[in-house]
């Protein structure tokens, strides 16, 4: 007996007390992929019209089903306006940079947010290796984004040369090519190598910041600091700095990166979908968190400047 | 610090900490600390002086920015930014040290701490046999015989070429091949021009190079006379010389490892600084392989702080 999908479907929710009991069977329009063996794995609506932070609606509208999981993520408490973490939504993690980290480098940082930390290297400005990719005018400014195997929660197998990798590599290679005054240090070479030791959310951010930090202590002249931050829009909150959890719950997450004192927007990422108007807020606060990175950097280096002076007498 | 990476005890950690807020003290009231900028710093700046706007800077809205994380140098109307750890910034009539990377047509190309690696031209060489005579293909052919990849030379810059990388000349005794030592690399801006580059040791038997360009060789000494022998003395020389005394190469170590310990604290180099850090290990029996140890680095930093804070003593009266 051919029983319809959408019995079986309504009957599985009614099971996971999704819908309640008594609703009639909903209609399967916006339901994209049923699991089998009881086990919902997706249902995707495309924009979700009511706060997908509520456990089911009292009106059995199919179109109000938003799930993840059995469980529904709270990643703003309606109560205390917390999150996960217990940051407030406008809140960053907490920031860490140090230079001078690798002896052979000309310039090295090391630089953390929250969880997330990030090593760069920068060797630089030194002779072309590949003589067929010498430029005549300006210098050749060369990126690798790679993680650690020991980064992630589970081991990756091929941590440079996959595709996410490549992506972020030429993204930072653009980023810092924006501001590096190339033309100053014609026929040279700039590496810049960045590596992952603990991804929890926001890494591409966190090596632009470690990036700007290797370079500014490799004395390479810089038009301006450039500093990156990443936003999100999860439970109708801007939040700002997500970390993986709140990363992987599907919202759009917008990463900018930020030349300070100029105020120019260098970097524009995002993924997933927002109203504009949403937009312009989540890239806002994302701006708002870059300026403070920014500063923080400064400080960094100031301090970092200070101390090598007064040791060389 | 950037280097070593040591374990101190606890009252290490303390006089270690108290020996560095000292060299901080006694560096803040000079003006150097205030003028230190990172990028993008305004530069305070008085805008009717016609100000000429030198390296690390760059103009943004009419205000005065800095490119570059350094000290701000002011000379007469130039205002620029000196970055501390950049590469070397090379002037002609420098004496650097460089290894020979490759050896292209008539010339060999020597990696030095600069953008571009610098060119040494076999007519900027004195060939082995002394004589002053036009290169004929048969020299550019045995060009391996004088110097092979991986030699330590120390040479001169005669100028700049046009593309910016550096054109080398070795045409005197004291340049050429190094020999018998070990090559360090330290930061160039812990190098300062001087009159003498080259030291000789006497109590050591060492010679004591200090290239402009952060690269530092110390070696046994090598009289310059011998350089300019015919082929056969040569030879017989070489070989004679092969075995170098224990002690010798004690003192070159010695010598190498103050200079590193130097170097990692961040202190200028000079000969002195060098010299008395290496008696100060003699005089407390020091090892050699203990100098880049926790007890003898925290001895330097106080040694040093001391020093300083005599020399402004003197200053003071």
């Amino acid at each position: 007996m051919k029983i319809s999908r959408r019995k079986i479907a309504t009957k599985i929710l009614r099971k996971a007390r999704i819908i309640p009991r008594e609703s009639s069977t909903i209609d399967l329009q916006n339901i994209e992929s049923i699991g089998t063996k009881g086990r919902i794995k997706t249902l995707v609506e495309p924009i979700p019209k009511k706060n997908p932070c509520r456990t089911h609606s009292k009106n059995p509208d199919s179109r109000s089903l938003l799930l993840a999981s059995f469980k529904i993520m709270e990643y703003v408490n309606p109560l205390t306006g917390l999150r996960i973490d217990g940051r407030r939504p406008n809140e960053m993690r907490h920031l860490k940079g140090e230079v001078g980290v690798i002896s052979k480098a000309d310039g090295s940082a090391l630089f953390e947010m929250g969880n997330t930390r990030v090593i760069a290297a920068v060797y630089g400005p030194r002779e072309v290796q590949n003589k067929g990719q010498q430029l005549n005018n300006e210098a050749l400014v060369r990126c690798e984004y790679s993680m650690a195997n020991f980064s992630t929660g589970d081991r990756t197998r091929k941590p440079k040369g996959d595709r996410r990798s490549t992506e972020i590599s030429l993204v930072i290679r653009q980023t810092m090519e924006a501001c590096i005054l190339t033309n100053l240090m014609p026929r040279s070479q700039i590496d810049i190598f960045v590596q992952v030791l603990q991804a929890d959310g926001g890494t591409r951010s966190a090596c632009i910041n470690a990036a700007t930090l290797a370079l500014a202590d490799a004395g390479i002249p810089m038009r301006d600091i450039i500093t990156s931050c990443a936003a999100g829009y999860l439970c109708a909150t801007p939040l700002l700095d997500l970390n993986y959890a709140e990363d992987s719950a599907g919202g759009p997450d917008v990463t900018v990166g930020l030349l300070g004192k100029m105020d120019k927007i260098t970097l524009l990422q995002m993924d997933a979908k927002l109203q504009l108007d949403t937009f312009e807020d989540v890239m806002q606060l994302a701006v708002e968190g870059c300026k403070a990175i920014a500063q923080y950097i400064r400080e960094i280096l100031l301090e970092n400047t200070k101390q090598l002076e007064s040791r060389r007498g | 610090m950037r280097d070593l990476h040591l374990t101190l005890n606890q009252t290490q950690r303390v006089r270690l900490q108290a020996a560095l807020d000292k060299l901080e003290s006694l560096a803040a009231p000079t003006a150097a600390a205030a003028a230190s900028v990172t990028v993008a710093d305004t530069i305070p700046v008085n805008h009717e002086d016609n100000i000429l706007k030198g390296h690390g800077t760059s103009e943004l809205d009419g205000e005065v920015v800095a490119t570059l994380c350094g000290v701000v140098e002011r000379v007469n109307k130039l205002v620029y930014v000196r970055a501390l750890r950049s590469r070397y910034k090379p002037e002609v009539g420098d004496i650097i040290v460089g290894r020979v990377i490759e050896i292209a047509p008539k010339r060999w190309r020597l990696e030095i701490n600069f953008c571009q690696d610098a060119v040494l031209m076999l007519s900027s060489m004195n060939l082995p046999d002394g004589i002053q005579r036009r290169r004929t293909a048969v020299d550019e052919l045995n060009m391996r015989s004088i110097f092979v990849e991986n030699d330590v030379i120390c040479a001169e810059v005669r100028g700049f070429q046009h593309d910016g990388s550096l054109h080398l000349q070795a045409r005197s005794q004291k340049y050429g091949k190094l020999e018998k030592g070990q090559l360090l690399t330290v930061a160039a801006y812990l190098i300062k021009r001087r009159k003498q580059h080259f030291h000789h040791l006497e109590e050591f038997n060492v010679d004591l190079i200090l290239g402009c360009n952060g690269f530092i060789w110390i070696g046994q000494h090598t009289e310059t006379n011998n350089i300019t022998n015919i082929s056969d003395d040569n030879n017989i020389n070489n070989i004679s010389d092969e075995f170098m005394e224990l002690e010798t190469r004690r003192n070159i170590c010695r010598i190498a490892n103050a200079v590193r310990l130097l170097a990692v604290l961040g202190l200028t180099l000079t000969l002195e600084a060098v010299l008395e850090t290496v008696k100060a290990s003699v005089d407390a029996d020091v090892a050699i392989g203990e100098m880049l140890g926790a007890e003898f680095y925290v001895m330097t930093v106080e040694r040093e702080a001391e020093r300083r804070a005599s020399v402004s003593r003197k200053k003071g009266y």
